[in-house]
């Protein structure tokens, strides 16, 4: 088990405190199916959308990961890559993904469990799983921009594509004195 | 995207409205017809318009959830076609009351229950006539903060309560006060 907890600064509610904008993101690497991985540091170029969310199989209708399935072209417009992330093992994301239809990975944050959103102070020791808590994370791996949802508000898309706005704005200014 | 279209208030230029564009009270659904809640929701809203008559101005922006619901596409775009032949909200209502029959031959008797013109109709889905302003719909519902099916608006913030008729009347009618 992790004993990240002792180091780090908490704050009132018990959770560590999340990781902020200019925070190298830490780099992970997790099952996306039962055979396959994905490491953060191989999506270096692009911008990366981190979506922790605590669990597969909350109501469809209104569900996190089944929104951001219908915006994945607002995302590609940017180039940005969507990854999800919760507790579940990856048979559990599997069949998630494919009863809604899915078409972007699911990572495992399974073993040892939560280690990643430790890592990024967005675990939920009460609950056992990570909170609801979204990164956008720049082509150089740098933290651009966080949130972390209240408890059981799914946070919806609009804090992200204001994001990417942002890192896409700020990259064009860097390119055009030259 | 720019936003063209108001986020979270009823535009009564460009969206379907029901009563009038002066109403106190604004009450914008973004919605998805193959979605069980807004099913339920529907039933509400129609006892609310009952209820708060003239003082209330009720639109419906499509947010259709494509890859759960395989169907609400094709319903959003008959809506659409309806509408493009005067009859948006009959259309809304006949698909709401009968969520579980919604394939194209489905869509097309509707039309003809209609007395629409079914043939036009189903060839405006086929060709996806109103695709775009239905993106439309779903993007300004992205950007408004919609985060599922169905999301209000009253006067121009989303409602978080509950959906049914009692909670939803007390939000609204604060609204006079």
């Amino acid at each position: 088990m992790s004993t990240a907890k002792t180091n780090n600064q908490t704050v009132s509610n018990g959770h560590r405190a999340s990781l902020g904008p200019g925070v190298q993101a830490p780099d992970f690497t997790l099952r996306c199916t039962p055979d396959q991985s994905v490491s953060l540091s191989e999506l270096r170029g692009r911008p990366v959308i981190l979506a922790f969310y605590p669990a597969d199989w909350s109501p469809v209708c209104g569900d996190q990961m089944t929104l951001y399935n219908e915006i994945l072209d607002e995302f590609q417009e940017f180039e940005a890559e969507l990854i999800g992330i919760s507790v579940d093992g990856a048979w559990c994301h599997a069949a998630f993904a494919k009863q809604n239809k899915l078409h972007f990975p699911l990572l495992a944050d399974f073993e040892p469990k939560g280690a990643v959103a430790h890592a990024y102070g967005v675990y939920d020791q009460k609950n056992g799983t990570s909170e609801r808590a979204l990164f956008v994370i720049d082509p150089a791996g740098i933290i651009h921009w966080s949130y972390v949802s209240p408890v059981g508000v799914n946070p919806g898309a609009n804090g992200i594509l204001s994001a990417l706005e942002d890192l896409k704005a700020r990259s064009e200014t860097i390119a055009a004195p030259k | 995207m720019r936003a063209r279209i108001p986020l979270t208030l009823p535009d009564p230029e460009r969206d379907h409205i029901q009563g009038s564009a002066d109403a106190p009270i604004k009450l914008l659904e973004y919605g998805d017809y193959e979605c069980p809640f807004c099913a339920d929701a529907h039933a509400t809203v129609k006892e609310i318009q009952q209820q708060l008559g003239d003082d209330l101005l009720f639109a419906f922006r499509n947010f259709p959830l494509a890859n759960i619901h395989p169907h609400a596409e094709h319903a959003a775009e008959a809506a659409e076609a309806a509408g493009d032949q005067g009859n948006f909200w009959a259309m809304h209502n006949l698909l709401f009351e009968n969520q579980t029959a919604f394939d194209d031959d489905d869509l097309a008797a509707y039309a003809s229950e209609l007395n629409l013109d079914a043939t036009r109709l189903m060839r405006e889905v086929a060709a996806g006539v109103y695709a775009a302003r239905i993106r439309e719909d779903f993007k300004s519902g992205v950007r408004a903060g919609v985060n599922g099916t169905p999301t209000f608006f009253i006067n121009g913030e989303r409602y978080d309560g509950e959906r049914d008729l009692r909670q939803m009347l007390r939000a609204l009618t604060a609204q006079l006060s």
